[in-house]
């Protein structure tokens, strides 16, 4: 691969996003973390160790998938899905929490903590830690923990602590302001597994290298299928990590990305998690970045029916793609994610998750305007049981 | 001007340490937070933290949190905050640090937020959230260096980057003494000495010892070290806990007093 797009930069910077905003005392715990992961992620040993755990454990390469049905069914586009759904626990969390908690192994730490929405990245990091023998606890909203039930339930199982956050509107924001407050008091022996490229420096290269065998792959196997790039790539954006794992190997091709926010129940209402669609930069949880905010630099209470979008800020690489228009950014709404959640279940027998149903729904409008040349590759970055419980009781009022 | 200054030379004078109160600016309403201060400034306050409010207050316990919470229901902002600096200055020469997350900064404009904060009467600053790699973006634009920096020292804080992070700041320092939100309990005085005798060794800034003291024996231990010691969760939680009653200026007053005389040597 080429250099052109060489971000971020030694401190972290993606052009004007990025950076380091946090208190003194987590600074050198992440000029730490920053150390290690240039040391011990180049080292073979390491990329040996974690290549080995995502094909035997994950069971990666996850497949690539011609939806064929779907793709007649809207006499357009070809559409090819990743099946990140098919990794092991159900998403694509998983490639960063092993990559995290073994760094974690090699730096000496042997408690984790995570911040989760969806409970994907939280059910990830339980299970990681299971594997690994570490102690992990978990920070969730106590809104996310009603409403992806069933996740709590797995990271119990799996032996974690799910700490429930009541601050703010109990949603993943506020996890993520809760683990940060207690990692300040644990910094020492402690290890955080941020599951998206937010953060600050070093958070968001380092999940987004730890994501990118998402698009490494699919750029083999749509390679191999085709033999040709494709058109188009889609993935769902809340802080971004599927979607950057994705694109990120084909940022120099010339590829259409279109990342595509939660519109919740319009972006004409105060209701969105669209971000990088309607909100100002600004600094939350410790990088520059779009975010929802007032005129006053309070941060808003996003709002998605899917809760790993359900967030008010953006990775700052997206920040970064938006600017330099490489990629753009659409907004689908809680509606019609709900039809994109529908006619993946009844044409392909795949249930989605609802975060990922937003990809769907923009793949639908996106293929019928495309010929029949066109080759969009879909990011279907998760598994839709978590959200069984909220589409059934959307489905039954309508009955 | 240089208040602060004056202000530890004039301690140093008397023998004693300073007092540094912080409260959430607009808690539990405009009128109320400025009579509080008012109070606490007649009952021998020497530095005055006045705390910005934020939606997602990162480095806080739940007592802060929830202050900043309240003042933000009564709608204070930036503006507010800079204000209220411009009505304590009217009737008080104590030296006022602004306290703050980066982002209402940020949003304000920081080459704006200078010449407002002096003009207003502030005498410093504290952005929690911006460290010495990130504050260029900040200072870079101020026309000026009147306003001091207030930098924080952590206990994970190695002892060059104490020296780097001193050498960037004016005014005091601000030792954090220990890990963990603001309020946490468990005062370790032991520890604390330490970290001060290490930071002492590569700096003349003047040392102000915070988080988790809360009561005024712990004051007395600090000042044995320090050159000041903050206040501000016991200060938060007094006004919560008589959010309802007509004399909370004077009780936060009363308070102040009391720690104000731990600060005084040979007080007992």
């Amino acid at each position: 691969m080429s250099t052109e797009h060489a971000y971020p930069d030694l401190k972290g910077h993606f052009g004007p996003y990025g950076g380091r905003y946090v208190g003194e005392t987590l600074m050198p715990a992440i000029l730490e973390l920053e150390e290690a992961y240039h040391t011990y992620a180049k080292e073979p040993a390491f990329i040996s160790e974690l290549g080995t755990l995502l094909s035997r454990y994950v069971g990666r390469p996850t497949p690539l998938y011609h939806a064929k049905r779907l793709s007649d069914h809207l006499k357009g586009a070809a559409i090819y899905l990743k099946r990140e759904d098919l990794a092991h626990t159900g998403a694509h969390k998983i490639n960063n929490t092993l990559g995290q908690a073994l760094l974690a192994r090699y730096m000496g730490k042997k408690k984790l903590i995570a911040e989760t929405g969806a409970g994907q990245h939280g059910v990830a990091t339980a299970t990681t830690a299971a594997l690994f023998g570490m102690a992990c606890k978990i920070f969730m909203g106590v809104e996310d923990i009603k409403r992806q039930a069933p996740n709590v339930k797995r990271m119990e199982l799996l032996g974690a602590t799910v700490v429930p956050v009541d601050s703010g509107t109990g949603t993943l924001k506020d996890a993520m302001n809760e683990a940060m407050r207690y990692w300040v008091g644990a910094v020492e022996d402690t290890f955080y597994i941020i599951g998206s490229v937010a953060g600050p420096h070093p958070y968001p290269v380092m999940v987004r290298d730890f994501q990118k065998i998402i698009g490494i792959e699919a750029r083999d196997q749509i390679l191999e299928i085709t033999g040709k790039l494709p058109t188009t790539l889609i993935a769902c954006v809340g802080g971004g990590s599927n979607a950057m794992g994705l694109f990120y190997p084909f940022i120099d091709d010339d590829v259409e990305m279109i990342g595509v926010e939660a519109a919740g129940l319009g972006i004409d209402t105060d209701k969105h998690a669209a971000t990088l669609g309607m909100g100002s930069i600004g600094v939350l949880h410790g990088s520059k970045s779009y975010v929802l905010q007032d005129k006053f630099g309070q941060i808003m209470e996003a709002h998605s029916i899917s809760a790993g979008l359900d967030y008010p800020g953006v990775g700052p690489e997206h920040a970064l793609l938006k600017d330099i228009k490489r990629a753009t950014y659409v907004s689908i709404t809680d509606k019609e994610a709900l039809e994109g959640f529908r006619i993946l279940c009844t044409l392909e027998g795949i249930i989605p998750a609802l975060e990922s149903s937003h990809a769907i729904a923009c793949a639908v409008s996106t293929a019928k305007e495309r010929s029949s040349e066109d080759v969009i590759i879909v990011n279907l970055s998760g598994r839709g049981d978590k959200d069984l419980g909220t589409v059934f009781s959307i489905f039954d009022s309508k009955k | 001007m240089d208040r602060l200054k004056k202000t530890f030379d004039r301690l140093a004078e008397k023998g004693e340490k300073a007092l540094v109160g912080f409260v959430s600016a607009g808690d539990p309403d405009m009128e109320t937070s400025l009579e509080i201060i008012r109070n606490m400034c007649e009952a021998g306050l020497d530095i005055l933290e006045l705390g910005v409010p934020f939606s997602d207050p990162t480095a806080d316990g739940p007592v802060i949190q929830r202050s900043s919470a309240r003042a933000l229901e009564k709608g204070i902002t930036l503006e507010t905050v800079l204000e209220m600096t411009r009505r304590i200055r009217e009737y008080s020469d104590i030296p006022i640090i602004l306290f703050s997350y980066y982002n209402p900064v940020f949003a304000f404009g920081a080459r704006q937020f200078y010449t407002f904060a002096l003009e207003k009467g502030a005498d410093g600053v504290l952005i929690v959230d911006l460290p010495p790699e990130e504050s260029d973006e900040m200072t870079g634009v101020w026309e000026g260096n009147e306003l001091s920096l207030i930098r924080l020292i952590a206990p994970t804080t190695p002892v060059e980057r104490m020296k780097t992070i001193s050498d960037s700041a004016s005014g005091f320092l601000y030792m954090v003494s220990k890990t963990g939100v603001t309020g946490s309990d468990g005062l370790d005085t032991s520890a604390i000495e330490s970290y001060v005798k290490t930071l002492r060794s590569v700096t003349h800034l003047p040392i102000c010892v915070g988080f988790g003291i809360s009561t005024p024996e712990d004051v007395r231990a600090i000042s044995k070290m320090a050159d000041g010691i903050v206040i501000g969760s016991a200060f938060e939680r007094l006004i919560e806990n008589h959010l309802e009653d007509d004399d909370l200026p004077e009780l936060l007053g009363k308070q102040t007093r009391l720690f104000k005389n731990a600060t005084r040597k040979g007080y007992v």
